[in-house]
């Protein structure tokens, strides 16, 4: 288990410590306060070049992770793959021995193939690589960021500093995650986080749906969807991503919003307490009700916002190592 | 052609083993015995090492015609006579494909001037397309015994099985790589936890098992001679013993890279790992390993397949299967049949051979006959293994013209000092 990402790589959460990852979320912390100043942006990065490398189109996270690292002052290079030699034939080794010619320190990427990100640390060791997606394999800003959330908002109720709690509001937390678990990268990374930092991670999903022997990754299998969603206190809901042919794991989208959906009666279902939250984007009437999108358990817009500061955490952790001016 | 001595080696027979010297004049040997006279004749120090017959692959893919970045029948040819290989058998997935009399006669011409033996296997069907059949009489009659779509399935049980019954009159066999393309889908690696955990889609077991349970129901009620190429899983060997037991004429093979690696591998996302059918699970690299060693399988064969870098430098995903065997399957068979030089020489060559057919004076087996007793009056197909070097493999000192080799860097114990094709082809670190 990795300690700390500082000056590493970030592919995986499969690999990182809690203390690792609570170092994560209190560096976010303290960025949060950066993008709520009027001028956003802090030295930390100056002359450095971040290249965005995303050959599978994302807007969210592209944006999220582009506007992290102009926040903190690094150049950024942003590839657009589906205009570039790519389309030409161009190989993954060499689209990245050109860009890392031109002097880049770090390489964040987005590919529809699990492991390429492993793939160009192979090929340049000295250069950061930070994992914005890979096929269905990790998402790890994506679960830092959703723990960041979980935190942010139970710390504020108890009337804190998350970073004042570390993990400890994640010990014994009842987080259920619902849907396409096979085929998500988020959950894989969301479920190595929430694991790490102490919560009962609860899956649900139609079997075909479930990656195989999902149990031995230290989760709990619930065949009973409203039981679970009663006794939750955060309710993570995923893309059925129906593009990818997820589709054709179930009989209908209709079967699928019938016993898996978050419709508005199952919110109803929910304690108080209790957060939902989606990694986007939703397929509003499909994995989740647009009432219950915008109603007050959800916590996703928070998610979207929290994108930013989380990534210039992972960015600046990785990248200068943790050193610099934050402020 | 030469005269020359093999002295002071253990010399492996198929039930016996004795320290002999081999006398071997004009392509044959003339002589086992101890302390042979032997003036005028190169002397050979086996000192340490196992004599017996040349190696057998069943299964090399030589990718000439189509793909010669990757490998040549001469680049092959050495690969295999450094590792031992007095013959192998080139397999017809090419460019383009071998299914009909003229690409078997390119392949043979091209063959001609090889180090070693080079046999070849036709294709089933037209194109490996699993649709019509490929005119395996025209092809026999040109000395081939093999028929296989390697690299596919015959996916359509009709189509397999008017093959069988159809080549049952030809006196050949017909080989099957065995996954259904429906089970294993787009998978990139075995199908389970890891596959599940690493994100990257499974190929199931079970891909393979069902296949073989189907063509072993073929066999059975309509006959023909199979051979399973390749086998990974414990239950196909399992299986394919449970068919013989019933007297069928089913034959099989293991690759040494499913007895040596777990899917474990594939967790570096390296490409190299990525072969088909996958690396299994331990237990099934467990099961494999026992079968080799108690003979419950009847050869060893490489799948040897060549891959240019830039092929394999990509994802999992996009990256083509299968890996580099001919050096390194020796000493890795070694390892598996705990010391039993019987064991050794009956999955490397006595078995493959039987499977092969190979006849001395056949085309594309231009020189000698293999896989016989290492005594008077036989061909001189011979290996001298040295069973106790430890060496680290090293992709960029293989003879092959790819370094997709899953074994770099592993130090393996075993290594082929000589490789003998009628004469000395290989010795000691230098071709002849």
């Amino acid at each position: 288990m990795r300690k700390s990402i500082r000056g590493g790589d970030l592919i995986t959460l499969a690999d990182v410590s809690r203390d690792a990852i609570v170092e994560v979320l209190d560096v976010a912390e303290s960025f949060v306060e950066v993008n709520q100043r009027s001028i956003k942006k802090v030295p930390t990065l100056k002359g450095r070049v971040v290249a965005s490398l995303f050959y599978e189109e994302s807007t969210r996270t592209r944006l999220s992770f582009e506007t992290a690292a102009k926040r903190l002052s690094a150049d950024v290079l942003s590839l657009a793959v589906a205009s570039s030699s790519v389309k030409k034939g161009e190989s993954l080794r060499d689209t990245i021995s050109t860009i890392t010619a031109l002097g880049i320190d770090a390489v964040v990427m987005r590919h529809m193939a699990s492991g390429a990100p492993w793939q160009v640390s192979r090929v340049v060791p000295s250069i950061r690589v930070i994992n914005a997606g890979d096929g269905q394999h990790q998402h790890p800003t994506q679960g830092l960021l959703d723990a960041f959330t979980i935190r942010q908002v139970l710390a504020e109720r108890a009337g804190s500093r998350g970073s004042e709690t570390g993990s400890e509001l994640f010990h014994g937390l009842r987080i259920l995650i619902v849907g396409d678990i096979r085929h998500s990268r988020v959950a894989r990374s969301d479920i190595a986080a929430y694991l790490a930092l102490g919560a009962v991670v609860t899956v649900c999903a139609p079997p075909t749906l479930l990656p195989a022997d999902v149990s031995s990754w230290g989760v709990e299998l619930s065949t009973d969807f409203e039981a679970a969603l009663a006794q939750a206190d955060v309710v993570g809901l995923l893309r059925l991503q129906v593009e990818r042919g997820s589709g054709a794991f179930v009989p209908s989208l209709r079967e699928f919003t019938s016993l898996y959906g978050l419709t508005a009666e199952r919110e109803r279902l929910l304690q108080p307490h209790a957060l939902v939250m989606h990694p986007g984007p939703m397929n509003r009437g499909v994995e989740i009700d647009s009432s219950v999108a915008d109603g007050s358990h959800a916590v996703i817009e928070r998610q979207v916002s929290n994108g930013v500061p989380v990534r210039m955490a992972v960015l600046y952790l990785t990248v200068a190592g943790g050193e610099g001016d934050m402020s | 052609m030469s005269t020359f001595i093999i002295r002071g080696g253990t010399v492996v027979h198929a039930a016996s083993s004795e320290r002999a010297d081999v006398l071997v004049r004009d392509g044959r040997i003339i002589e086992v015995g101890t302390n042979l006279n032997g003036t005028a004749a190169i002397e050979i120090d086996a000192s340490g090492c196992l004599v017996g017959p040349a190696f057998v692959d069943l299964h090399a893919h030589l990718r000439e015609p189509g793909n010669e970045a990757a490998e040549t029948i001469e680049s092959g040819a050495r690969a295999g006579a450094v590792g031992g290989y007095g013959a192998v058998v080139a397999m017809p997935n090419t460019t383009p494909t071998i299914d009909s009399a003229a690409v078997v006669g390119y392949v043979y011409e091209r063959a001609r001037h090889a180090v070693i033996d080079v046999a070849v296997a036709g294709a089933i069907t037209i194109g490996r397309e699993g649709k019509n059949l490929a005119p395996m009489a025209e092809m026999a009659a040109l000395g081939v015994r093999l028929f296989t779509d390697d690299g596919n399935g015959v996916q359509h049980g009709g189509v397999m099985r008017r093959a069988l019954r159809y080549s049952s009159a030809l006196g050949v066999r017909l080989a099957q790589h065995c996954e259904m393309d429906d089970l294993a889908g787009s998978g990139v690696m075995n199908d389970g936890p890891l596959a599940a955990r690493l994100g990257l889609a499974g190929r199931s077991a079970l891909a393979e098992e069902i296949m073989v349970m189907r063509d072993i129901e073929f066999v059975r009620a309509s006959g023909g001679r199979l051979h399973f190429l390749h086998l990974s899983t414990r239950r196909s060997v399992e299986l394919v013993a449970a068919a013989k037991a019933d007297g069928l004429d089913v034959t099989c093979e293991v690759a040494p890279h499913h007895f040596t690696l777990s899917e474990d591998r594939c967790a570096s996302f390296d490409p190299v790992f990525k072969v088909h059918p996958p690396l299994r699970s331990m237990a099934d690299v467990e099961g494999l390993r026992l079968a080799v060693a108690r003979g419950d399988i009847d050869a060893v064969a490489t799948d040897h397949a060549p891959h240019t870098p830039e092929s394999k430098d990509g994802t999992f995903d996009d990256a083509p299967p299968g890996m580099l065997g001919l050096e390194t399957a020796a000493a890795l068979t070694w390892d598996a049949v705990n010391g039993d030089a019987h064991a050794f020489f009956n999955v490397l060559s006595r078995g493959p051979a039987r499977v092969a057919q190979l006849r001395a004076g056949e085309l594309g087996v231009r020189r000698v006959a293999h896989g016989g007793d290492v005594a008077p009056g036989e061909d001189a197909s011979l290996v001298i293994f040295d069973p106790s070097d430890s060496w680290t493999v090293d992709r960029h000192a293989l003879q092959s013209r790819a370094i997709n080799t899953p074994f770099h860097d592993m130090v393996v114990t075993g290594r082929v000092r000589g490789t003998f094709v009628g004469e000395p082809v290989w010795l000691n670190g230098e071709f002849r």
